[in-house]
Order: structure tokens, then sequence, then C-alpha cells
């Protein structure tokens, strides 16, 4: 095995823009050298980022690096670019089972067995699913499961009903406790939770604002003749904002730093908008 | 002005442009198609701009460069604040309009004014 890094190293040396590092970066990822191999996927990405494979690959890194949130991201985007990723939809079943999300789990296996029927691990999955038990993690190397699955099953887990659902209102996003906040009408924090720069707790003074700024929104779109407002945008000087609301009543704030473009916070915030709509529909 | 406002209403989908001061709402100048009230849209979009800004201001995002808000038959853009002098310069468009364009024709508007 260290000699395959060693070998793959090289090719990728000699030509730095070839596909190896994507051979490079499983390898590292099997030895355990986890930061080594986010390197070459992240480095591999910065070269190829439309590469489905790529994004699988870094997705797989951050799982054995249980930063779930990214890997959700990083899967979500090999879907987006090529849809019938058999790999990245059995991580996203995968990272769905693991916040409790069993439906979601269940279809996104369903797909992938309709895309490749005659693959036994899709159907031995979708079993363990439906009996329960979490899928076997895309990210685990067959011989050498790197997660355990009863252990994280959800229900084990679980200290309370009531903490379970409001951990669950953004589970799966990026940046889910810090950069995410949703208020009702009267600008009550209804979960998430927003810092500043300096990492103080802003999320009462925003949440203020905002309540504001939503019934504003809404008029102005009205008397413009702009119908209903679905969404609405800011470029700060040091980060970027996407407000939606996905009930006629609550109000759903993400930001992130200026590097997540404006057109992909959309993706992000329309994500997690269909997330606090399901959450909403089953507290009320 | 009038020739930043060109900028801006010469892209497909903007229904008109305009100059609008940021601290009382009123129009500084126009080009809009027939239909659009520009007193109304000045005085909503320097309201809504102002919550806009204290918002981010509280999230510690700093004072908004750009901002775009989406509606389903249209949208308002619109470049507020400090880099135009106190003067906001906006847009409203089709729903469908090019906003990535529209954007820099607004940010290369504000720079005119300046």
């Amino acid at each position: 095995m260290a000699d395959d890094v060693r070998a793959l190293s090289a090719q990728l040396a000699q030509d730095p823009h070839s596909l190896v590092f994507l051979r490079l970066g499983e390898a590292l990822r099997r030895k355990g050298q986890l930061d080594a191999a986010a390197r070459v996927a992240v480095n591999g990405l910065e070269r190829h980022p439309h590469l489905a494979d790529a994004h699988d690959l870094y997705a797989r890194i951050l799982t054995d690096k249980h930063d779930y949130e990214k890997a959700f991201d990083e899967w979500d985007m090999t879907v987006r670019i090529a849809p019938n990723h058999t790999g990245a939809l059995k991580g996203l079943a995968f990272l769905y089972f693991k916040v409790g999300d069993l439906t979601q789990a269940e279809a996104h296996l369903d797909l992938a067995q309709r895309i490749e029927p005659d693959d036994p691990s899709i159907a031995q999955a979708i079993a363990m699913v439906r009996g329960g038990a979490a899928p076997p993690s895309p990210a685990a190397p067959p011989e050498a499961p790197a997660t355990p699955t009863a252990p994280t099953a959800p229900t084990a887990a679980a200290p309370s009903p009531a903490s379970l659902d409001e951990s669950r209102v953004f589970a799966g996003l990026e940046g889910a406790n810090e950069g995410l906040l949703l208020i009702d009408g009267a600008g009550r924090v209804l979960g998430g939770a927003l810092k500043d720069k300096s990492g103080t707790d802003v999320t009462d003074a925003v949440a203020a604002y905002l309540a504001g700024v939503s019934q504003e929104a809404a008029r102005t779109a009205k008397l413009l003749g702009l119908g209903a407002w679905s969404g609405l945008s800011a470029e700060g000087q040091h980060g970027n904002v996407h407000l939606s609301h996905p009930t006629p009543e609550a109000l759903l704030l993400v930001v992130r730093d200026r590097g997540v473009p404006l057109g992909r916070l959309a993706i992000l915030a329309q994500r997690a908008t269909t997330m606090a709509r399901r959450w909403l529909e089953r507290e009320t | 002005m009038s020739a930043a406002l060109d900028l801006i209403t010469r892209v497909r989908g903007v229904r008109g442009a305009m100059l609008v001061s940021a601290d009382d709402g009123l129009v500084v100048a126009e080009q809009l198609m027939e239909g659009i009230k520009g007193g109304a849209v000045a005085a909503l979009a320097a309201s809504l701009a102002g919550r806009l800004r204290r918002a981010m201001e509280a999230a510690g995002i700093g004072v908004s460069v750009f901002w775009h808000l989406q509606g389903e038959r249209g949208a308002l853009l619109v470049v507020p604040g400090t880099s135009a002098g106190g003067i906001l310069v906006v847009a409203v468009a089709e729903p469908d309009v090019n906003i990535g364009l529209v954007r820099l024709e607004l940010l290369r508007a504000a720079e005119m004014v300046v």
C-alpha cells in the first residue's frame, strides 16, 4: 500500500493535471491518512471542479473524518453533476439515515437500485434501512468498515425527542449551528444560531431585525407587482446572506462568508428551506 | 446620470432603473417603462435597504454591496450605499432576467454616480 502511495504520488507530481489524484486520495483514505487524502482531493477539485468522482472522493474522506455536513454538501454536488452517480446516492442515503430521515434514505437507495439493479449491496442496504439498521457507509472500505452500523443509528443516540427534533431542523447542512437561523413572524428564534466573526452570538439581535425585513420584503414585492416574494439575496462586505420563508409566517436566514457565491448560497438555502418546512409541518 | 442608467436599462429583461436617495427614499433620476411607479419603487427600496443594512450589521457582515429581492413576477435589484455616496442604484426586472449581468451594470453605474 505504501508503495502504491509513493508510485501514485510520483505520477501526480509528474502530471498534476492527471486524474491519478482520485486513486492517490482513495489510497491515502484507506490508509487512514485523512488529512493528506483531503489535501489531495481538494487540490484535485481545484483543477477539476466539475468532476463528479472528485466530489465523491472528498465526500468519502469527509465522512471518515465525521464531517457529515460537508460530506452531505459534496455528495449533493456530485449528484447535481452526475445524477446517476450511485456512490453519491448511497452516501446521501447513509447520511439521511444518520439524521433519522428514513424516507429520504430509502428514496436515494431506490434510485440507486434503479440505476444499478444488479448491485447486491444496494438491495442489502435497502433491507437494512427497512429493518432500522444503518446502511453501510460508502466511505468504509469493504474489508475494514470504518463506521460501525448499530451505534450510529439515530434512535440509539437520541437523548430525548424534543432535543432530537430541534437538532434535526437543519440536520445534514453545512454550518447548521452557526450560519442558519429560523424565526417566526414575531422575530422569535425557532432554530439555528448565528455568530459574528469574533464568535459572539448575535442570534437574538439579528432575529429582532429580521422580523422587520420580512414584512418589508413582502410589502415591497406586493406594492411593486412582483407577486409573492420567494427570496432575498444580499452580498455584504464580509459575507453573503439569503432570506426565504419556509411558511408564510416563518423566515429563514442563511449566512456564509464571501467565498460562497450567491448562486450556491441560494441552492443551500433552498435545501434548508425544504428541511425547515418539513420540520415546521411536523411541529404544528 | 442618464448614461449610468442606460448601462442598466439596455440589459434584456430590465423594466426600469433609478437612482434613489438612500436617506429619504426620493427619486434622483429614473428611466422606467410605463406602468412602474417611480416614487413607490424609490420609497420601498430605500426602506427595505435600511432594514436590511441594520440586520446585516447586527450579523457582523458589514454593509451590503448588492441585494436582490426575487418575486414570482419580477425582481428588485439594488446596489446600495456608501460606494455611491448615499445613492441607491435600483433596477426593476422581469423574473427571468440575467441577475449576474444586471448586478455588474448596477455596480458600474454606482461607480459613475459617485
